[in-house]
């Protein structure tokens, strides 16, 4: 579904990706983890097309389709969907209106007809209730005056509704209490199917314990330096990014 | 791939659709201000002697006045004796019943029908072309109701006690440069006069369009609300793109008695000059509403996208008691266009009432300032203020500026005053984007939210218009 070959990328002077490889199948659920500054960002927002980064060389395929040459809103149509870490406000749009414009323009794009308030209405209170979500926040303007926990919540909420084929997780987990975690988790796992690839960025190994991964891959300076299933996050938790440290030492002065 | 911010940039390239010109036979007096052209307009009017009189007193004074320069705005020397004061459509001219179906054309272009049976139903429309009205609506069917809406001209003609009563009541003729040279040589413009305990069942409004070459034009509005009464008041105005300024200068006098309520509400859409800011028009009006009665009120609320320069103050006189002052606005300013706007609410009776809620909209490299004044007297006893002025910015070229002047006199007043400034954020349009949304309907939706406010004071129907309007000004592709 989703394959990455030699991406690098900078912002300005500074490369941030040093050749990041990654292949993502349908119904997978990919963790990536590693410590700040390593590109986890970096990747999840270059992936949903944000253009303060350039991209210097390499190449992403998603669905056999180029999306490094699409807009950011053509992504989104293909199905691409980013959880940010830090949602923005908007004031006087409520985020009922947001997201069915959000939900019909993408509909649009594949041939489907718009969904009208009334339909929409339904769908949102449907897909609420998997959030555990209050139905004010509906009415409110998107994300003015949410709570952490409730951007977050409201981030997974929209991933509800639209329906992406590929979902990135941008640090979800951060800030949010044990609570909203397992809330957030749930919403999540009730999303997982296998149409829909999920990536999971993440700094702490916690939020894997009840979104289960598939495959885990440490970032680490840029690159991917480690693949390999759940266990792999459990041995960064017990040892730490500095235990990479020494293993890239290793691995460089074996080249 | 271009950088989002050039990309609202470009989205801030607008097109003005209603730059047309209709070619049409027109009576005109000769370029130029004298004492003989007022004589000749009042004259082509058939004005009674005490009209004249009062613009001749209005000239003589304004000759006397010197253009004021404290507003934020820059612009040439105004070169008051090329202009012409006096255009009229030919067929309006001579009398005729008959509209012009040039001018029928004209106004069905703009979107707005004359002939009644394709009005929308709930408004009335006097229709003002260059410097006389052209078409009043439904008439007669308020006349049942013992409203009197109709041109100015007109008013003069067959209610003069009324004109004659409250021309000038609220806006003296001494009152600014730009309201005085309206009062000598004005030429047409809107009467209504809503009587006691009667409350108007449509939208009147009034809808302006300067047509003619290097005219310039000059009409005055007169709202008079009784006891009781109640009336929605709406105008519109468009002009063709030309590349000189052309100058407008209103003047707008509202009076409500005790309990009564006048809303007032302005999307002006004058031609904004082009990228370069060559042409436009100049937009110096002169508003003002006077709560004569008790527990009456007056709202305004304006919708400014258009002109070159805007100077304008809608302004409430607060002098019954309980009396209450309204004032919405979103004005938007892109490319060269400059705007300095706002309102004074003059705060006389005791437990009167304003508030007041700006929003200024800066794009290219567009100019916006916000000038306010609350002023609370002695006798204020209890008077309340809130005012809110909010700026967003789209791109760096841009620029706002805020100018509150408070001047409270009675302790017993409450007063509060916030004000925000923020710019369009590259993050809220990119989250948008992400989420499916294109970045023209990104901003559009962004700069909606930000005026939500402000539309939700308009009439329904105008606030579909305006929020159309706002887009189309911001985004080019619309329309």
């Amino acid at each position: 579904m989703l394959e990455i070959k030699d991406l690098h990328v900078s912002v300005g002077d500074h490369e941030i990706l040093r050749g990041v490889d990654l292949k993502v199948g349908r119904g997978e659920v990919h963790a990536i983890m590693g410590p700040n500054g390593s590109g986890k960002s970096t990747l999840a927002q270059v992936l949903a097309g944000r253009d303060v980064y350039t991209v210097t060389s390499g190449e992403v395929i998603f669905e056999g389709k180029d999306l490094l040459v699409m807009a950011p809103e053509d992504r989104a149509r293909e199905g691409i969907f980013l959880a940010f870490q830090y949602p923005v406000e908007i004031p006087g749009v409520s985020n009922l209106y947001f997201l069915r414009s959000a939900l019909n323009t993408i509909r649009k794009a594949r041939g489907l007809e718009e969904i009208d308030a009334m339909d929409f209405l339904k769908l949102a209170r449907d897909k609420m209730k998997l959030l555990d979500m209050d139905e004010n926040l509906m009415q409110r303007p998107v994300n003015e005056g949410f709570s952490g926990g409730e951007k977050k919540r409201n981030e997974i909420f929209q991933m509800a509704i639209l329906e992406p084929r590929l979902a990135i997780l941008d640090e979800t987990d951060s800030g949010l209490d044990i609570d909203a975690l397992k809330i957030v988790a749930n919403g999540v796992n009730a999303l997982r199917s296998p149409e829909r690839a999920i990536v999971v960025v993440t700094h702490y190994q916690r939020l894997l314990n009840y979104i289960v991964p598939d495959v885990v891959h440490v970032l680490y300076d840029g690159r991917i330096v480690r693949s390999g299933d759940k266990r792999l996050a459990l041995e960064l938790e017990e040892k730490g990014y500095g235990w990479l440290e020494d293993d890239r030492q290793l691995s460089a002065a074996g080249r | 791939m271009p950088t989002p911010v050039s990309n609202v940039e470009e989205l801030a390239n607008q097109e003005y659709k209603y730059g047309f010109v209709t070619e049409i036979e027109t009576d005109s007096v000769p370029p130029g201000l004298s004492e003989e052209i007022i004589r000749l307009i009042a004259a082509k009017k058939r004005e009674p002697d005490w009209l004249l009189e009062w613009r001749l007193k209005s000239y003589r004074y304004w000759l006397t006045m010197k253009e004021p320069t404290w507003a934020n705005v820059h612009y040439p020397p105004i070169p008051y004796q090329d202009y012409v004061y006096y255009v009229a459509p030919k067929s309006a001219a001579s009398g005729s019943k008959q509209i012009d179906p040039e001018l029928l054309r004209t106004y069905e272009k703009l979107g707005i029908p004359l002939q009644e049976r394709e009005l929308l139903a709930g408004v009335a429309v006097d229709a003002v072309f260059d410097s006389v009205s052209v078409a009043t609506t439904f008439k007669d069917k308020l006349k049942e109701m013992g409203i009197i809406f109709c041109s100015f001209s007109e008013a003069v003609q067959e209610h003069p006690d009324l004109v004659r009563k409250w021309l000038g009541s609220v806006v003296p003729y001494t009152d600014n440069f730009f309201a005085t040279l309206n009062s000598a040589v004005f030429s047409d413009g809107s009467f209504c006069y809503v009587p006691k305990g009667v409350r108007c069942p449509m939208e009147l409004s009034t809808y302006f369009r300067i047509n003619a070459k290097n005219s310039g034009q000059f009409e005055r509005t007169l709202i008079i609300a009784d006891e009781g009464a109640y009336v929605s008041y709406l105008e519109g105005c468009t002009a063709p793109m030309r590349d000189t300024h052309q100058l407008h200068a209103a003047v707008v006098e509202l009076i409500a008695l005790d309990n009564a309520t006048i809303k007032y509400s302005t999307v002006q859409n004058w031609y904004p000059g082009d990228k370069q800011g060559r042409g436009g028009i100049y937009n110096f009006v002169t508003k003002r509403g006077k709560c004569l009665g008790k527990n009456s009120k007056i709202s305004w609320t304006q919708v400014e996208t258009g002109s070159a320069i805007t100077w304008k103050y809608p302004s409430c006189i607060l002098q019954g008691e309980g009396s209450v002052g309204e004032f919405y606005s979103v004005a938007l300013t892109n490319h060269y266009q400059q705007a300095d706007t706002g309102t004074k609410m003059i705060h006389i009776g005791k437990n009167t009432k304003s508030t007041i809620v700006s929003k200024g909209i800066s794009a290219g490299h567009g100019q916006n300032s916000y000038r306010g004044m609350v002023k609370i007297l002695q006798g204020a006893q209890n008077a309340r203020n809130y005012s809110q002025c909010d700026s967003l910015l789209l791109g760096d070229q841009c620029g706002a500026h805020t100018f509150p002047y408070l001047e409270v006199r009675n302790p017993t007043a409450t007063v509060e005053h916030e004000a925000s400034t923020s710019k369009i954020g590259e993050d809220q349009i990119f989250y948008c984007r992400q989420r499916g949304i294109s970045t023209e309907d990104a901003v559009s939706m962004i700069v909606n939210g930000f005026c939500k406010q402000v539309f939700k004071e308009l009439p329904m129907e105008f606030a579909v218009e305006a929020q159309k309007l706002l887009s189309v000004s911001l985004e080019g592709s619309v329309g």
